[in-house]
């Protein structure tokens, strides 16, 4: 049986990292893994659901009801958490 | 909302990013929508629009913990017959409205409020080409319209108090706080705005600055939420364009004839975050 996330080979570091590129790429800034992106006002609460589409697409990943909300996507470590969260839950329905 | 009041029946015409929001904002709040579109393609996007708009608005935190209200889509004005309040947002242009409005107006009866959301243009003109003028009045709404609690309500000479009273219940089941001011081009929020965001373009285009380094310096030195080249992104430059030209059409405000930068932009269909890239870039759509 196919495992998703080993197909996608799905870890904590690659996430981080593609999510950083992406958001090196779109605010031409350089996040910490743990920095709020939108506390500093550089980055607008409409980026948000750039981001969550970004997330969607790259990861294939449904991101709805609860998981939906801003907190999910304030920092790098927050968004790669929810990820390899719904990926494993993919993984094991 | 009341217990004693009524869900109202509300119509929006036009399924633009203005009709989309307003449409987006009832749904959460539990009131129904026909959402009116005559342009098949529009028509045929307008609820994968509304989609998207309800999962932002839940994203970030704006979604009150209520049933949806029912969204209908239509291409008839005649399907606006029952609503106790009908919000044109339309292209701004005068002639196209007063078509709208007319159209609306053989089909709902004497009690339903008319409201453009039109940005600049002055209610009095165009309710002295309707049937029933005492029935129209502005609001007028911010984008994204679920976000922004605040909106500007402008009374005509002529509005009746009928209807400032049934827009006033919508509003309330909305959430929004409405501040009432004068008719006149672009009553206070655009006569202030537009010219303010066009002096931040004529920056750009006169080499002084990037747009990023304005929009950092209104934000940062002077408080501006977002800066005026990305609010400029997300009302839409050609709307915006469309706002300033009737605001210098009919103050003879130098200030407001659009400049060529944004002039540019329209051209080269550089409308800002509806279509991917204005002053900055975009994922189509968002």
């Amino acid at each position: 049986m196919s495992n998703p996330t080993a197909d996608r080979q799905l870890t904590a570091e690659g996430v981080a990292a593609e999510l950083q590129k992406f958001l090196r790429e779109r605010t031409k800034t350089d996040w910490e893994p743990d920095t709020d992106l939108f506390a500093s006002g550089s980055v607008s609460s409409m980026f948000a659901m750039e981001l969550v589409v970004h997330v969607e697409q790259t990861f294939k990943v449904a991101i709805a009801g609860p998981d939906l909300k801003i907190d999910n996507f304030r920092t790098v470590n927050a968004m790669t958490a929810l990820v390899l969260r719904l990926a494993r839950a993919d993984d094991t329905a | 909302m009341s217990k004693e009041e009524p869900t109202p029946r509300l119509a929006v015409l036009g399924a633009g990013v203005m009709g989309t929001s307003i449409t987006t904002l009832a749904l959460i709040h539990g009131v129904p929508v026909v959402l009116v579109e005559s342009d098949p393609e529009k028509r045929a996007g307008a609820r994968a629009r509304v989609e998207r708009e309800l999962r932002t608005a839940q994203l970030l935190g704006a979604r009150p913990d209520i049933p949806e209200g029912e969204l209908v889509i239509s291409a008839s004005a005649a399907d606006c017959r029952g609503a106790d309040v009908v919000i044109e947002a339309i292209t701004e242009e005068s002639g196209l409205k007063v078509k709208a409005l007319t159209e609306v107006d053989a089909a709902v009866g004497a009690d339903t409020a008319l409201v453009t959301n039109t940005s600049s243009i002055p209610v009095d003109e165009l309710a002295e080409a309707l049937p029933h003028p005492g029935n129209l009045l502005g609001v007028h709404f911010m984008n994204p319209s679920y976000l922004i609690r605040t909106v500007e309500v402008i009374r005509g000479s002529r509005t009746g108090e009928r209807a400032l009273a049934s827009v006033e219940r919508l509003l309330t089941a909305l959430g929004r706080r409405g501040v009432r001011v004068g008719d006149g081009p672009g009553f206070v929020t655009s006569r202030v705005l537009h010219r303010m965001i066009n002096d931040a373009a004529r920056v750009v285009q006169e080499g002084r600055a990037t747009a990023e380094d304005v929009d950092t310096l209104m934000q940062e030195c002077l408080g501006h939420r977002t800066g005026p080249l990305r609010t400029a992104d997300l009302i839409g430059i050609d709307n915006l364009v469309d706002s300033l030209k009737v605001l210098h059409e009919r103050t003879g405000d130098e200030g407001c004839r659009p400049c060529e930068l944004l002039l540019r932009k329209v051209a080269d269909g550089e409308l800002g975050r509806k279509s991917g890239r204005g002053f900055y870039t975009y994922a189509v759509g968002l």
